[in-house]
């Protein structure tokens, strides 16, 4: 086997299909007959340095993908298999793996530390495998060990602690591991390699090092080496862990940091100033971290005023403040040539940059006047890097101070700024226009008494802006994203968005013609005008912009239409087509939900059969799935053209159903359960011809344990809508969408509170699950609501334990006491009993009533009335 | 060149997102919807309905309480909120529907545009009221509240029979005027239909509804067994010449009480409002002067004002517009407390129009009007009143300003018209 295990493994990897095709036929047959003997021959087969490098690979790789996938139903399926393989069999594999971190071969020392990690991911938890530290510690301390296998031993310390979480190690444990890895770290060790391995395993320990930190002499020891690493002579890359390490520390054990403030303060200058980049960066990235922990530590003694021990708060980079500028000044003249035709570029330039914005989030006002001088000093100068790094900066502040403080200087430099959109570098107005999108977007207050933009300046603003969108095309990028700021500050602005008005016809045609330059050689630049183009039109004043507003909407329908026309040959064509759809459906979305909402309502109803079409033929475009933004535009379009769209239902039945399928893709099944509510409530009962459909689908979809968790709340919400509306016909549902509902009330009172993010989840859950009931009573009141009889004892139960579990929020209170309210109207005097038996509702009605919610208080004032007639009849 | 650290964004990178902004949108939009469905079906179908009728008589003291507070709430309330109306009882029902009701100004000059923005109908003359139909019943609601009838019809839900299309919860709201003499409702307009609301619609669009979709339920059939009252929709026509011409002298099956003009793009707005009006003169209308509480035409205008605590009595209108005032001993003579309505006489020689506005002087004070009455006479309503009596506002100028593309002199011209 051991022979032919090796042959397969490499005629898996032929350039020959047929061959491939076998070879991997058999391993999937061998790896079904039998998986332990499978995954062992891998093991063997990756800790052998007589067999060639390329099956080792495959074998390290098949074992990793044995235990361990980004989709959680799989990785729980793949433990629950290793954890059933036979403990001797696992034995052997886990030593097999062991000792391959003493191989001879780089490549196979790293896969099997990886691999080493997942067996620890799954098996620490579940105390199992307690020897694995101590069996990798006594590799790394014992003094005649090869480097390499201290190194490949080190990296597996660290893939362990990234693997588990730090309540799965003993503290013993952990300082055990932290005394290794220090060790390693130290000139008393001669391999530079060791060195880096043990460095980057302690960034992975830091989040361990808890109990270590909060000792004095733990920590200055652990502070000192990290330090003396981070100027170590040996190289950049071990220098530029140990800031790494540094920027974690940051985050982690702020609390702690003071002590060691002014050291760090010099090591990171000098970094910044002398080091190599990729060691600078790391380096103002301390600053930038520090910066944001003192943020989320200023809002949270805001919010945690109360309580007694609020988080610690040492302004550092305030009082650092007047040598970190002007060291982070310094390096937005370190700008590179083509730096502003990567958006991901990341250099000492846009890292100081970035810092130098979080710095000013962090202390407002204080940073001004550290800044303007370096502006000014800058701006005219004969050489760009001066005059960008000036913009640059001045852009950078914008977010922090004071819209009083940043007026009037964005006031005074407009005529300035403006100017420079013709300076003869682009790199000047790439970081002009981006300057004046950060003032329309932070400074511009359109609504308040003096507004920085004025029907004095803006003809100037407007004429300067449409006539660079005819810039290169990222100067014409940042003039998009100015327009989107400008147009967005008149967002809600009522009246005062009439401002735009003499300009809207221009930008539409401007924005236009840009997203037909770029075209699909440029499509970052296409995407930013056609999504401004949509800022436009949502920010735009209705009664004034009606009919360039519908005949954009034609003009963008005949666009999607020719995408339909497209050739389509390669799968690259079909991404594209499919890109430029979205965009283009998201125009019509938002033209739809601006117009219908108005006056402009008549002119969706004239052109919804030809919109309708398009969609159509959009979805037509793709076989297995559909369009996710024309799923939304058409939930948009059956809300205005309502009833009527029942005559579109017979088409689009089947895409709807498509999508709904669609649980790979999570958010097309998303937006079309959404869809369903819409077409709900646009076709009330013309929709019963469907419901077979659509109720199957959905009721699969909620038991489908791949779907992502966060279709199913609204998968309750759309039977409420379903009940809602086909009233009495919903009867032949009900006995399988009920106890769906009161599964899941049983399973939000088991989950795991104690994480965010399942909380919010439960409560997107409740909220779903209340709705669906509230949904059915009111469809059943009329005609047979005794049908939801046997449901109230459950549906009062869920309402009490969602009352009593604290963690719910107003939402699902709200939906809580309009579903009892719904019991009580739609059964009346028969839930008496119930309700003479569940006193808690009381208490919960009379909690609601003191709420300074209005809505929730009436509502419970409904519920209450109709609960007193039941009792006092 | 590395890219970024994971988690951070670098500052110059336009962060754009519209397509998550345009997702979250929508969500929040359809939870809204939902909300708003179930919050209908909730509210209008257990409560609007089972709503008592109201005590036609009642303590004097709970009337003042009442006056005052519906002028509070007149303001900023612009839809049926049935959340409210479910814990409503008794006399707060009366104070509720008062304020459902778009209620026409009185034109007392011609708007701008008339012939391209606004619609003209005669309108029928009697009882305005809702009518509510849902849970197979149908009832009609008076402006002051009181049921004027309850009654199985053709209406969506509006009669118990097997025939049901939609949840029966659904209900539909019209505005009416129930004409006594051939036992008609005349449909005005269409406030929900279906349980879905057309107050956010424009007056065009819900006339629209109001005609393709009566006519699909047989509710203009002459009265049957499940069919109590026949519904008729108002011809409605364009306020051109031929439009104007045709609702002022044309026949109709009803008496006739002057011209409703409604605005094409008014949104269906609770209380008064300048964008319905009524006008009448001799020729449409028996009713163009004020009667008194006899049913008589006093030799002096009339009207009926509602006291305030600084002696001054004031229209209905929101914000209230102080007439004229009432002095200190004749509120004590006549018992009067702030907020009883009273009717007065005006007196040719007290009355002053300043910049335009009418005072009225000092008032003589004929009596307390009707019980019934909810409220004081609006501004529009006495201004046109003193105007009737005097230099009305013509069906030439109404025609006139259709012909010459009225202007801002046609309208100062009226006010001063008016002054002689």
């Amino acid at each position: 086997m051991a022979m032919e295990i090796t042959q397969a493994l490499l005629a898996a990897q032929s350039p020959d299909g047929q061959t491939r095709t076998v070879a991997e036929a058999n391993l999937k047959q061998f790896q079904e007959q039998n998986l332990p003997q499978f995954l062992l021959s891998l093991s063997i087969e990756l800790s052998n340095d007589q067999k060639p490098p390329e099956s080792r690979r495959l074998a390290g790789i098949i074992l990793k993908n044995s235990l361990d996938a980004k989709d959680s139903a799989r990785k729980e399926h793949l433990t629950q298999q290793w954890v059933s393989v036979d403990p001797s069999i696992k034995f052997q594999i886990k030593e097999s793996l062991l000792r391959t971190l003493g191989s001879s071969v780089a490549e196979a020392r790293h896969t099997s530390s990886q691999v080493i990690a997942k067996v620890a991911s799954i098996e620490i938890p579940r105390k199992e495998w307690q020897d694995l530290i101590g069996k990798l510690l006594g590799s790394v301390t014992q003094a005649f060990a090869p480097g390499s296998l201290k190194q490949a031993t080190l990296e597996t310390l660290g893939y362990v602690c990234e693997e588990v979480a730090p309540r799965d190690l003993e503290q013993d444990q952990v300082n055990a591991v932290l005394t290794a890895v220090v060790q390693g770290m130290t000139s008393a060790e001669p391999n530079s390699d060791v060195h880096l391995a043990a460095i980057r395993a302690l960034y992975n320990a830091l989040d361990f090092a808890q109990t270590n930190f909060e000792n004095q002499i733990e920590r200055n020891f652990i502070m000192k080496v990290v330090c003396e690493t981070a100027v170590s002579k040996e190289s950049a890359e071990i220098r530029q862990a140990a800031f790494e390490c540094l920027v974690a520390i940051a985050s982690i054990y702020y609390d702690y940091l003071e002590q060691y403030m002014q050291t760090l303060f010099n090591l990171t200058a000098e970094a910044v100033r002398g080091d190599e980049e990729p060691v600078a960066l790391q380096a103002i990235e301390f600053w930038s971290t520090l910066a944001e922990e003192e943020m989320e530590r200023q809002d949270d003694c805001v919010a945690l005023d109360e309580l007694n021990s609020p988080l610690l708060h040492f302004h550092f980079v305030d009082k650092a403040l007047e040598s970190l500028v002007p060291m982070l000044l310094e390096t937005l003249l370190k700008q590179e040539e083509d730096q502003d035709q990567d958006d991901t570029v990341w250099n000492l330039s846009m890292a100081g940059g970035t810092c130098l914005g979080l710095v000013s989030k962090t202390v407002g006002d204080k940073v001004v006047p550290l800044v303007m001088p370096f502006v000014e000093r800058n701006i005219t100068k004969a050489d760009w890097r001066s005059r960008e790094a000036a913009t640059f900066a001045f852009g950078s502040i914008l977010e922090g101070p004071s819209v009083e403080k940043l007026s009037p200087l964005a006031r005074s430099g407009f005529e300035f700024l403006l100017s420079a959109m013709k300076d003869q570098s682009s790199h000047v107005r790439d970081t002009t226009a981006w300057t004046l999108g950060r003032v329309f977007e932070l400074v511009h207050r359109p609504v308040s008494g003096d507004p920085v933009i004025n029907e004095k300046n803006l003809p100037g603003i407007m004429t300067v802006l449409l006539d660079s969108i005819r810039d290169v095309p990222n100067v014409a990028e940042k003039v998009c994203g100015s327009l989107y700021f400008l147009a967005q500050g008149y967002e809600d602005a009522g009246p005062a968005s009439k401002a735009l008005t003499p300009y809207y016809e221009s930008m539409i045609t401007a924005l236009l013609s840009t997203a037909d330059r770029a075209g699909i050689s440029n499509v970052r630049l296409r995407a930013s005008a056609y999504e401004t183009l949509n800022e436009v039109v949502r920010c735009s004043y209705v009664p004034d912009t009606l009919n360039t507003t519908a005949q954009l909407l034609q003009e963008i329908t005949r666009r999607v239409m020719h995408t339909v026309d497209l050739q389509v040959v390669s799968s690259d064509d079909r991404e594209k087509q499919s890109d430029l759809q979205a965009l283009l459906c998201g125009g019509l979305q938002v033209i739809i939900q601006k117009l219908g909402g108005s006056e402009g309502k008549s002119v969706i109803l004239q052109m919804a059969d030809e919109m309708m079409m398009v969609f159509l033929r959009v979805f037509g475009c793709r076989s297995a799935t559909v369009h996710e933004e024309a799923m939304l535009a058409i939930g948009a379009l059956a809300y205005v053209t309502g009833v009527d769209f029942a005559k579109y239902m017979p088409e689009f039945y089947k895409f709807l159903e498509m999508g709904l399928t669609n649980f790979e893709e999570y958010q097309v099944c998303s937006i079309s359960v959404g869809v369903v509510g819409d077409i709900c409530r646009a076709l009330d009962d013309k929709i019963l011809p469907y419901c077979d459909g659509i109720m199957t689908v959905l009721l699969k979809d909620l038991s489908n344990a791949m779907l992502n968790r966060s279709v199913k709340p609204p998968i309750f919400s759309s039977f409420g809508d379903i009940a809602l509306a086909i009233g009495e016909n919903f009867d032949k549902y009900l006995p399988y969408a009920a106890p769906m509902m009161q599964s899941a009330s049983e399973m939000c009172m088991h989950l795991d509170t104690s994480d965010d993010d399942m909380v919010e989840y439960i409560n997107q859950l409740r909220r779903g699950i209340f709705e669906a009931y509230s949904g059915m009573l009111q469809g059943f009141k009329n005609s047979k609501p005794e049908i939801m009889l046997p449901y109230a004892g459950s549906l009062v139960q869920f309402i009490e334990a969602v009352f009593k579990d604290h963690s719910s929020d107003d939402l699902v209170t709200k939906a809580a006491v309009a579903a009892l309210g719904d019991l009580a109207d739609a059964l009346g005097g028969r839930i008496k009993e119930l309700l003479v038996g569940s006193p808690f509702y009381d208490e919960l009605l009379s909690e609601c009533l003191l709420s300074d919610d209005d809505v929730l208080k009436e509502t419970a004032g409904w519920a209450e009335a109709l609960i007193q007639h039941i009792l006092q009849s | 060149m590395a890219p970024p650290p994971d988690h951070r964004r670098p500052i110059k990178r336009v962060a754009i997102s519209d397509q998550q902004r345009r997702r979250e949108l929508a969500l929040r939009v359809q939870a809204d919807r939902r909300s708003d469905a179930q919050n209908r079906a909730r509210q209008l179908a257990s409560s609007v309905l089972s709503l008592g009728p109201v005590t036609e008589v009642e303590p004097e003291l709970e009337q003042e309480q009442e006056m005052s507070d519906a002028s509070d709430q007149s303001g900023g309330r612009t839809e049926l909120d049935p959340v409210r109306a479910a814990s409503l009882r008794g006399p707060e029902v009366r104070r509720w529907f008062a304020t459902q009701l778009m209620l026409p100004e009185w034109m007392v000059d011609v708007p701008p545009l008339l012939d391209s923005d606004w619609y003209v109908f005669p309108r029928p003359s009697g009882k305005r009221c809702f009518v509510v139909s849902s849970n197979g019943t149908t009832v009609s609601r008076l402006r002051n509240g009181s049921i004027l009838h309850r009654f199985p019809s053709s209406l969506p839900n509006g009669a118990r029979t097997k025939d049901v299309s939609g949840p029966s919860s659904s209900y539909s709201i019209l505005d009416c005027i129930f004409h006594e003499a051939d036992e008609t409702y005349y449909v005005i307009d269409m406030v929900c239909w279906r349980g879905y609301s057309l107050y956010d619609c424009t007056a065009e669009f819900r006339f629209f509804w109001l005609n393709s979709k009566l006519s699909e339920t047989g509710a203009s059939d002459p009265p049957s067994q499940y069919h109590r009252y026949r519904f008729n929709v108002v011809q409605i026509y364009e306020c051109n010449l031929i439009g104007l011409q045709a609702a002022y002298l044309g026949q109709v099956s009803y008496v006739k009480d002057g011209l409703l003009f409604y605005n094409k793009h008014a949104h269906y707005q609770a209380g008064n409002t300048p964008l319905a009006l009524v006008w009448k003169d001799n020729v449409c209308s028996q009713y163009v002067l004020d009667t008194d509480n006899q049913g008589q035409i006093p030799s002096q205008q009339q009207v009926v004002l509602e006291l305030q605590n600084d002696g001054s009595l004031t229209t209905s209108d929101d914000p209230p517009v102080a007439l004229g005032c009432l002095s200190r001993d004749m509120i004590a003579q006549y018992g009067l407390r702030v907020g009883n309505l009273v009717r007065v006489e005006v007196r040719d020689d007290s009355v002053k129009l300043v910049d335009g506005k009418l005072d009225l002087g000092d008032l003589q004070l004929v009596g307390k009007p009707n019980r019934s009455r909810a409220f004081a006479d609006t501004y529009s309503k006495v201004l046109f009143q003193y105007a009737a009596r005097r230099a009305p506002l013509r069906i030439e100028d109404l025609v006139a300003s259709i012909q010459s593309n009225p202007s801002v002199e046609n309208s100062q011209a009226l006010d001063i018209e008016m002054e002689g």
